[in-house]
């Protein structure tokens, strides 16, 4: 996805030459063409966040488009109070693109996770939050964001993420993606769990059961409808996110169900409300956590032998 | 020469005086904060936006205007003062100073009147949001120059000084920090609180080019701001010796005078001490 954006804006850049990309000392080896290219809308700001959310928004304020650039905790939180005034209470067309979503950066620690971040950013008035389930996702979310007026957090993967859609899908900001049209049991995806997902629907359609498979790819503002929707046409509703359980893609359709009108069986599949400790890759942090395609359908197909759900 | 010079400082004098009559009255009426570090920083407002600044006040949004954020957002009081007093909007909407359903909240807001370029509020900021707009004017090969005032304690801020360091790094020669030097933070002392001397020294360190005046003396803070960059490819820095609570006897250089507003009584007496200056 990091690739996918980079390309994008590049592209981007050439078009429109208010935009500018400012990064906290990251992006070696992946940014060099940008800055060859615009050397003069390109600035590493260095190892200092506050500094650049809050330029950013000077730039933002002298009509231009800034995109932020860092790993996810310190594009998000470390300035967290910088996005909020500067940014967030002034509207501005800054984009901030977190790098390394959920486990990306598993071996690196807890300090390197995101497990809060869609929860702080999906928190704050004026703010948009998108997480990009592969690159083409990645691609047509960045281009969306230059005409998007308004902060926007962008939520990426890390480098070599699969890609999950042949042509490109049609794609607004606040419209989910559904991919397949199950009846029985949908499994709403958001960022880089979108492939796990896709291979759990996979597993699950082996049990002869319809899945209804749709890419949240915009947190905030969720798409409503599409909750309902699946709420009314389905049995049963599984949320799947590489984030803590408190506040991200789950919450969001929690507040949607529990204040619609009918009863669905729902549940969120996430991660543990604790620091990961355990020290892996990704992939073996998913295992651990119970965030694989094979525990995830596992997890679909008990909550059905168990009757919670009738098929 | 001298004569002319004489006249021309009492008419600053006046403003100035003019605009603190309208700080003492708005935190009067709304019984709100921050009279004193207001007041600090009124003359320093007069000599930018009747002197230095590049602005009109018909066209207040116009493309090349020069840019002032008050990054020490709590003295809004003064920055709306003296934008109208420089004839941005109309005297009447100071009455809406921190009042149920107002229109000027107790932090300079963007867009709340004409003329106030950024919101700021939290301390830290508004260094950082001036280089952006200082990096936007010189890509776009604009003459404005961004003017940015902090505060003492504002420095606490380890923000400050990631942009500071900046600025210096980019040679942002358009960027302009003034700080009202009033050695008075919220809770004592700046001395006592967190010392910030030398501060002239961590400034030239940081790699601006430093001057030092007396904040309350318009002579020495027009001739200072007149000569900006004070040094071609370094951004330039007035560090302005102020006294809190500036021209009433009975706020200057006093802690409380960050927190408390005058009553009545003690209204009628600043405005006396005002007029009789």
């Amino acid at each position: 996805m990091r690739e996918a954006f980079i390309t994008t804006l590049t592209e981007l850049a050439r078009e429109n030459e208010n935009i500018f990309l400012l990064t906290g000392d990251l992006g070696f080896s992946v940014f060099e063409k940008f800055r060859g290219e615009f050397p003069g809308r390109f600035f590493n700001i260095g190892v200092a966040e506050a500094n650049m959310a809050s330029i950013a928004a000077g730039l933002a304020l002298s009509g231009k488009t800034a995109f932020i650039y860092s790993i996810v905790p310190f594009v998000t939180m470390r300035c967290f109070e910088q996005i909020t005034n500067d940014i967030c209470y002034q509207n501005l067309n800054v984009k901030i693109i977190g790098v390394g979503g959920g486990l990306c950066y598993g071996s690196a620690g807890p300090t390197h996770h995101s497990i809060t971040d869609i929860a702080v950013m999906r928190a704050l008035p004026n703010m948009t939050v998108i997480c990009p389930g592969d690159p083409i996702e990645t691609e047509l979310a960045v281009k969306s964001s230059v005409t998007h007026q308004g902060p926007i957090y962008i939520r990426l993967g890390k480098g070599h993420d699969p890609q999950i859609y042949c042509r490109p899908p049609r794609f607004k900001i606040g419209e989910a993606v559904v991919l397949e049209e199950g009846r029985d049991v949908t499994l709403i995806a958001t960022g880089n769990m979108l492939p796990v997902a896709k291979d759990a629907a996979e597993k699950l359609k082996e049990y002869g059961l319809g899945v209804r498979l749709i890419s949240m790819h915009t947190v905030k503002p969720i798409d409503e409808k599409s909750i309902l929707k699946a709420g009314r046409e389905t049995k049963a509703i599984f949320t799947i996110e590489e984030h803590s359980l408190v506040g991200g893609l789950g919450s969001a359709a929690a507040e949607i169900i529990a204040e619609s009108n009918f009863k669905v069986f729902f549940k969120k599949i996430a991660l543990p409300n604790v620091f990961v400790k355990d020290l892996g890759s990704q992939d073996y942090l998913r295992e651990k956590n119970d965030l694989s395609a094979g525990k995830i359908a596992a997890k679909v197909l008990m909550a059905f032998k168990e009757n919670a759900i009738s098929r | 020469m001298i004569r002319n010079n004489n006249e021309l400082f009492t008419k600053y004098r006046r403003i100035a005086t003019g605009i603190r009559k309208k700080i003492v009255k708005m935190h009067a009426i709304s019984n709100t904060s921050h009279i004193g570090s207001a007041l600090s920083c009124v003359d320093i407002l007069a000599g930018l936006y009747f002197s230095i600044l590049r602005i009109d006040p018909k066209n207040p949004n116009y493309k090349n205007r020069d840019r002032f954020i008050l990054s020490k957002g709590h003295a809004a009081s003064a920055l709306y003062a003296t934008l109208a007093q420089r004839g941005f909007f109309s005297e009447e909407i100071l009455e809406q100073y921190c009042i149920d359903g107002g229109k000027l909240s107790g932090h300079s807001t963007k867009a709340c009147v004409p003329g106030v370029e950024a919101s700021t509020g939290s301390l830290g900021h508004g260094l950082s949001i001036g280089i952006g707009m200082a990096l936007a004017a010189k890509y776009d090969a604009s003459k404005y120059r961004v003017f940015v005032l902090l505060s003492d304690g504002e420095c606490d801020e380890g923000s400050v000084w990631e942009a500071a360091m900046f600025a210096s790094h980019h040679k942002l020669d358009n960027l302009i920090a003034i700080i009202d030097y009033n050695k008075i933070q919220a809770f004592g002392r700046t001395k006592e609180v967190l010392n910030l001397e030398p501060f002239v020294d961590k400034w030239k360190a940081f790699g601006w080019e430093v001057k030092e005046i007396d904040g309350h003396d318009f002579q020495e803070i027009l001739h200072v701001l007149k000569g900006i960059p004070f040094k071609e490819g370094k951004p330039s820095i007035a560090i302005a010796h102020t006294v809190k609570g500036k021209g009433i006897s009975f706020m200057e250089d006093e802690v409380l005078w960050h927190y408390k507003s005058p009553n009545k009584e003690q209204l009628e007496i600043a405005l006396r001490e005002l007029s009789s200056l």
